[in-house]
């Protein structure tokens, strides 16, 4: 058997820290393969090489059987590789069409260019529409777009970074369902993805990354969830997520009737209703969009509710309720209500990208200084504290957040918001792109919060870690409560029902 | 009537100067590159132009028109080119700071063209010595039985053809630029490297390739606006009154003004043109008061940006890598 890809030794470095280390691989035609690592394990790093963005110190690859020298992208899908990065690479202001065609030397029109992309999208079911704007696509039909882009210039070995990250579970499926129709086709695909239960479902084989190390391959038939963690972590993981019993839960935080309108003048938020209490976790399960980003902000100060809705503050230390609507986002976390929001592009709110961890802590704290002078003293300690608990991989504090992988990127926001010693802890997607060691590392922080008497409202997409995390489960579907169940009765057929199908709002509830 | 037709011409003349101004800036923004080096340009292309047929005119007895004006016009596109060579070799090859080194070519260009302007003024014996005729004349031949049209008191002929071929050669530089970036590949990719270099590198596109070009071949041809102030406006010597340079930020409004479109930028020029001329038309006016009228085109610009921002329309925006360096291998 011929291997479309192989790589041998390659080794790759930025500055002193060793992203790569010595790694073989290899892919055979018509194969689906997981390459599986914790976060900062050098798979995107791998991946960069073979669509050559980054180019290797050491080793050599070869493509069908052949050594060659990947110096530029283009010089990768001149060897048929393509590759779908994690951060969609698409020019908003063009179409479908310009995109896919952009950097092309051909001659053809757009018609003869619509037309080739018609007969792509029928070959392997998918759907796109040429002449429409990127900028109005949602994220998984710019997925699409960007897949389609590398069908059209002829790739034969297709590289997917994380491509279920931003998906719903039912997009996911979907995408599935075309990777198995190219791999008919007898194309060979890399995909990266930390959801264990889709590389058992998709892959052929598994490959796995520790820390820049090729550890090895299994066949996925004789993997299980337990196995490849441990291959992944390099020590047996415990793959069960606690669930203390909320003791002595007291009402923190009460919402009624809470209305946002979104820009257009429409509700985003529909007559939200709902108590979170101190010593328990309430989920929040929905499709994507449905208003999820709209409650917690709403809460947190950053939008505007409508008249008529109400948010009250029941504050651990009096009886007093204090209503936050009106108050400003300073006011309220003051008060004590937390909120870390990890967006899709991770960096876009709550860190500044080019200043370093003791610089993004002091986002927080910088009021407390002394006169004129800021305090740089205890967000470094503070700092300091979050790399050593949450085994942050970085260069150092003081170097620029944008540099850390994903994952560290996210614990170093959790980090600094648990830090803050909140009674309301909000968090929405923290388990984002996060791999398993990492994301259980975030469950184990929430529940300790629980412990501490802490409300933490969950947000999450991940509805298995949903129901068994959160001792409630409140279900978002467009914009309106379409139930709260609780965590331990609940199955995930419930609430995946409650998340697409909109009950009929009797009159008289 | 006579006042709106001295105005007329006037807008036309001073909207050619930004015109050529904008188009060249227009193609180098929309690579990315912010060169706000374009009255240094402008300022580089005229005294290269002027120097460059001063010396030809001077060398021999009898020059020929033919000869002046291609020396004259290698000369300005060179000289202009190598400004632009300049900002891309400090901008894309070394990254640095694009606002800062655009600057610093407007300030350096000014100073150079002012230098062997008043050399050549020694050369030729005294300021407002320096004669092209010749050249200045090539520059500014019409077609003369189109001039004479009328319709019936209306003099239309004078309106439209009583200029030197660079005006409409500013026109038809704009329509070329318009279906370039619109309607071919190179355009395409072109804006591709404007609004988001990495995903242009991706795809195969050299985005310093790119980049050299479009801000070189821009500056040569904002370098065509101080070249045509200098023979066609002020008829071949040189002023050292810094009209150059005031259109020379003009054409950088008139950038954003026109939206990015060269199509927009020619009507938007002459409109310009018109505006910063207004004063001398109006009566009554004292020296504080024309002041307020030479504001005009930037209050236009401003209100344009307004007008632009609240409609929101993604086409409309400037390219979205503008004033970015772009290198591969960060993160």
């Amino acid at each position: 058997m011929q291997y479309a890809v192989q790589l041998r030794g390659v080794t790759k470095t930025f500055g002193s820290v060793v992203a790569n280390n010595n790694v073989d691989l290899y892919i055979k035609e018509g194969e689906i393969l997981s390459l599986l690592g914790e976060n900062g394990s050098g798979k995107t790093t791998l991946m960069n090489m073979l669509s050559g963005i980054y180019f290797p110190d050491k080793g050599q690859i070869f493509v069908h059987g052949e050594p060659v020298s990947i110096a530029s992208p283009k010089a990768a899908f001149d060897l048929g590789i393509g590759m779908v990065h994690q951060h969609f690479k698409l020019v908003d202001v063009l179409t479908a069409a310009e995109n896919i065609v952009l950097g092309l030397k051909d001659k053809d029109g757009y018609k003869a260019i619509g037309q080739k992309i018609r007969e792509i999208c029928d070959k392997y079911g998918f759907v796109v529409n040429p002449d429409q704007k990127i900028y109005n696509m949602s994220v998984s039909q710019k997925q699409t777009v960007e897949i389609v882009k590398q069908l059209y210039r002829g790739a034969e070995i297709l590289i997917l970074d994380e491509p279920t990250a931003v998906l719903t579970p039912q997009e996911t499926q979907k995408l599935f369902s075309v990777m198995r129709n190219m791999r008919q086709d007898g194309k060979s695909i890399i995909i990266i993805t930390h959801k264990l239960h889709e590389v058992l479902e998709i892959s052929d084989r598994v490959a796995v990354l520790r820390k820049g190390e090729y550890i090895g391959d299994v066949p996925t038939s004789e993997a299980t969830a337990q196995s490849l963690t441990e291959m992944m972590v390099g020590r047996a993981v415990k793959l069960n997520i606690d669930r203390p019993e909320p003791v002595n839960p007291q009402k923190r935080l009460e919402v009624r009737n809470l209305t946002v309108l979104n820009s257009d003048g429409l509700r985003a938020l529909d007559e939200v209703s709902f108590d979170a209490y101190g010593g328990e976790i309430l989920g929040i399960a929905g499709i994507s969009g449905c208003g999820q980003k709209e409650l917690l902000e709403a809460i947190a100060g950053l939008q505007t509710p409508a008249m008529g809705s109400s948010i009250s503050y029941y504050p651990p230390d009096s009886d007093k309720a204090s209503n936050l609507v009106g108050k400003s986002p300073l006011e309220i976390s003051r008060a004590g209500v937390a909120l870390s929001f990890v967006p899709e592009d991770r960096l876009g709110m709550g860190l500044v990208g080019s200043m370093g961890m003791t610089g993004n802590m002091m986002l927080k704290s910088y009021r407390s200084g002394k006169a004129v002078f800021t305090d740089r003293k205890s967000p470094k300690e503070l700092a300091q504290r979050i790399v050593s608990q949450l085994e942050v991989v970085t260069p150092g504090i003081s170097a620029p957040v944008k540099q850390l992988s994903g994952g560290n990127v996210q614990k170093v926001l959790v980090g600094r918001e648990i830090a803050a010693d909140p009674k309301v802890l909000m968090t929405a997607y923290a388990v984002r792109g996060l791999d398993i060691n990492t994301s259980y590392t975030i469950y184990h922080l929430l529940n300790e919060q629980k412990k501490n008497g802490v409300a933490v409202i969950y947000v999450g997409e991940d509805l298995d870690v949903l129901l068994a995390l959160c001792d409630r489960i409140l279900v978002l579907c467009a914009g309106r409560v379409n139930g709260i169940v609780d965590g331990r009765s609940t199955t995930r057929e419930e609430v995946g029902l409650l998340m697409t199908n909109l009950k009929e709002v009797s009159p008289n509830a | 009537m006579t006042q709106f037709i001295a105005l007329f011409g006037e807008a036309i003349a001073f909207g050619t100067v930004i015109l050529f101004g904008a188009l060249g800036e227009i193609l180098t923004q929309k690579s990315g590159n912010l060169n706000l080096g374009v009255p240094g340009v402008m300022y580089l292309g005229g005294i290269a132009g002027l120097t460059a047929s001063f010396l030809y005119e001077s060398a021999v007895a009898n020059p020929n028109p033919m000869l002046c004006l291609l020396l004259s016009l290698i000369a300005a596109l060179a000289a202009a080119a190598l400004g632009g060579l300049i900002f891309s070799f400090l901008t894309i090859s070394l990254r640095a700071n694009q606002n800062v080194t655009g600057l610093t070519l407007t300030i350096f260009g000014g100073g150079i063209a002012n230098f062997f302007g008043g050399s050549l003024n020694k050369l030729a014996g005294g300021v407002g010595q320096i004669s092209v005729s010749v050249t200045s004349h090539a520059y500014r031949t019409n077609i003369a039985p189109l001039m004479k049209l009328k319709i019936g008191d209306f003099p239309i002929g004078q309106m439209l053809f009583s200029y030197g071929f660079m005006v409409y050669l500013a026109i038809a530089l704009a329509v070329v630029l318009a279906i370039f970036l619109r309607r071919t590949r190179t355009g395409l990719n072109l804006r591709a490297v404007g609004e988001n270099p990495a995903t242009a590198d991706a795809a195969g596109i050299s985005v310093t390739k790119f980049r050299y070009l479009a801000t070189t071949i821009g500056a040569a041809v904002s370098g065509l606006g101080g070249l045509f102030y200098t023979m066609d406006y002020i008829k071949g010597t040189w002023a050292n009154e810094g009209t150059i340079e005031a259109l020379g930020w003009l054409a950088v409004a008139l950038v954003i003004f026109s939206t990015w479109k060269p199509l927009n930028a020619v009507w938007g020029a002459y409109l310009f043109g018109g505006l910063s001329r207004l004063w001398l038309y109006m009566p009554g006016l004292n020296r504080s008061s024309q002041e307020l009228f030479k504001m005009l085109p930037y209050l236009v610009t401003i209100a344009v940006l307004i007008v632009v921002s609240l409609r929101k329309k993604r086409e409309n925006q400037p390219p979205a890598h503008l004033g970015l360096p772009y290198f591969r291998e960060e993160r």
